[in-house]
């Protein structure tokens, strides 16, 4: 009953699987489809039965991800958002790294109903690159100008590209572009290199149209 | 050098110890879950370690181009106390989980009665799973203790040749031998074994089923000890070929069992080239097909 959008097309995700892999998925999706509840028994083991690393046809998506994202997509077809969301939290409490990723992606493919940003938060507490850069995708439209703010700074700060931040032209704003200067100047004061993204993020300020209203 | 340490707590060791093991070849490893030093009297506090030795630890490695593997279980100091006896009851979660080779450190520790019962259980998880053991031998009375692990396996109805039996020296290894389980040795600074010790061990009995690693952790220990224990073995007559097997190629085919490797068990023996493109080395790693089950 909920729609997410996959990360990459049926047909893409198949071409890059051989015969066995693409049993296997065949499978895992019968199995979510006819119980939504059997989501996290499959995530564990969807990349091992599958495939994992870049996905050919599909800039900067992995394998993996596009596989559970579809396995997410199989569930949710029979889930209301708030059955979803439940689901979904908990694939995240008790997954790995590569799991937990898998979901942010689901979240960036949600319907407007679905509003998952306490697992974006979480995300971004921490300090692995990989789930920072997921958390800042499409779904980061339902964090607040402060955690958005901040998240943007956390790319800057643990070398995330910030082309990988949605709506950057945007939500960039004076205050955000205020805690840039201050992050440059602090790198600049230690002698230290200044990362290009951030003269990126300031253009990104200058221009948006949160700046000229508020100038 | 290639090397694969097989036993090593990198939660306790610091981003100095990862620089050094990738500039002295190390580019993977199994980081099985331990003691850590102080008693955890909670079960939040067991899925917090677990949880960090497939997500944050996993990351932290990787960004020294190392891949990082654990084993998961509940280790046998604690399986003595009844507030942690509920993280049986979690393994599932984390055994069915990729980059988890083995269920372990499993074993004895005072030989006690619910050791022994959280030692089978986790044996009987181990069947369940398709995945080896990791055992644990105890620091005290360790030929007894290395017999009864052997009378567990035995009715666990675990392959031998799933399990490794660790921490092992001169006087418990021709047991674990003749049981045909991997022989798990443990290089430490001034207890355990040594690693001119080692070599004279491997002189005698060969290198077959053999796993050497540093198991250093938050005590006095050496990350190093593989590499070191390599530097040894070419000393002393062996090949660089033998050293391979040992310290890259035995790893490889015993945790290889598991179906959940995250590293290419043929990686180039690119050491020569150790610390100059640490990514470059993680990112041929990490497109890496997984295998099936």
């Amino acid at each position: 009953m909920t729609d997410i959008r996959p990360l990459a097309d049926d047909d893409t995700v198949r071409d890059a699987l051989d015969e066995d892999a693409r049993a296997q998925l065949d499978a895992l999706t019968r199995e979510v489809t006819e119980d939504p509840s059997r989501l996290g028994r499959t995530f564990p083991a969807a990349a091992r039965r599958t495939g994992r690393g870049p996905l050919a046809g599909a800039d900067g998506v992995l394998l993996e991800d596009a596989v559970r994202v579809s396995l997410v997509r199989a569930a949710a077809g029979s889930l209301d958002p708030e059955a979803l969301l439940s689901e979904l939290r908990e694939v995240y409490r008790y997954g790995d790294s590569d799991e937990k990723r898998a979901v942010l992606h689901a979240l960036s493919g949600a319907p407007d109903e679905v509003d998952g940003s306490d697992l974006l938060l979480d995300a971004l507490r921490t300090n692995d690159t990989r789930l920072v850069a997921a958390a800042m995708g499409p779904h980061s439209d339902r964090l607040d100008d402060d955690s958005w703010r901040q998240g943007v700074l956390k790319c800057l700060f643990t070398g995330v590209p910030v082309a990988s931040v949605t709506g950057l032209a945007r939500r960039a704003d004076r205050e955000l572009a205020e805690m840039v200067q201050r992050y440059r100047r602090e790198r600049e004061a230690a002698g230290r290199d200044v990362p290009l993204d951030v003269q990126v993020v300031l253009d990104a300020c200058a221009a948006s149209p949160e700046k000229q209203k508020d100038s | 050098m290639r090397i694969f340490d097989p036993h090593i707590h990198m939660t306790s060791r610091t981003t100095d110890d990862y620089e050094a093991m990738h500039a002295a070849g190390v580019r993977a490893l199994v980081e099985p879950a331990f003691w850590l030093g102080q008693p955890r009297t909670s079960l939040g506090s067991f899925t917090d370690y677990f949880d960090a030795l497939v997500g944050w630890e996993r990351f932290r490695a990787s960004q020294f181009g190392i891949a990082h593997h654990c084993t998961i279980a509940l280790n046998p100091k604690e399986a003595n106390d009844p507030r942690c006896a509920e993280v049986l009851d979690v393994l599932p979660r984390y055994l069915a989980k990729d980059g988890v080779v083995a269920v372990g450190e499993v074993g004895f520790d005072s030989m006690t009665v619910e050791e022994e019962k959280a030692f089978a259980r986790q044996l009987e998880l181990a069947v369940e799973f398709e995945l080896p053991a990791m055992v644990h031998t105890p620091h005290r009375d360790k030929e007894q203790g290395t017999r009864r692990t052997l009378e567990l396996v035995t009715e666990s109805g675990l392959a031998p040749g799933m399990v490794v039996v660790d921490h092992l020296n001169e006087v418990t290894v021709d047991q674990v031998d003749e049981a045909g389980c991997w022989m798990g040795f443990s290089i430490y600074p001034d207890t355990k074994m040594d690693e001119h010790r080692m070599v004279a061990v491997l002189q005698r009995r060969g290198l077959d089923r053999v796993l050497v690693n540093s198991a250093a952790d938050w005590g006095r220990s050496d990350p190093l000890k593989t590499a070191k224990t390599g530097a040894a073995m070419l000393a002393a007559g062996f090949s660089a070929d033998d050293v391979d097997r040992v310290l890259w190629r035995n790893p490889i085919e015993f945790f290889g069992q598991s179906g959940r490797l995250l590293v290419d068990p043929d990686l180039a023996d690119d050491a020569s080239d150790a610390g100059s493109d640490a990514s470059a080395t993680f990112e041929g790693n990490s497109i890496l097909r997984g295998s099936r089950d």
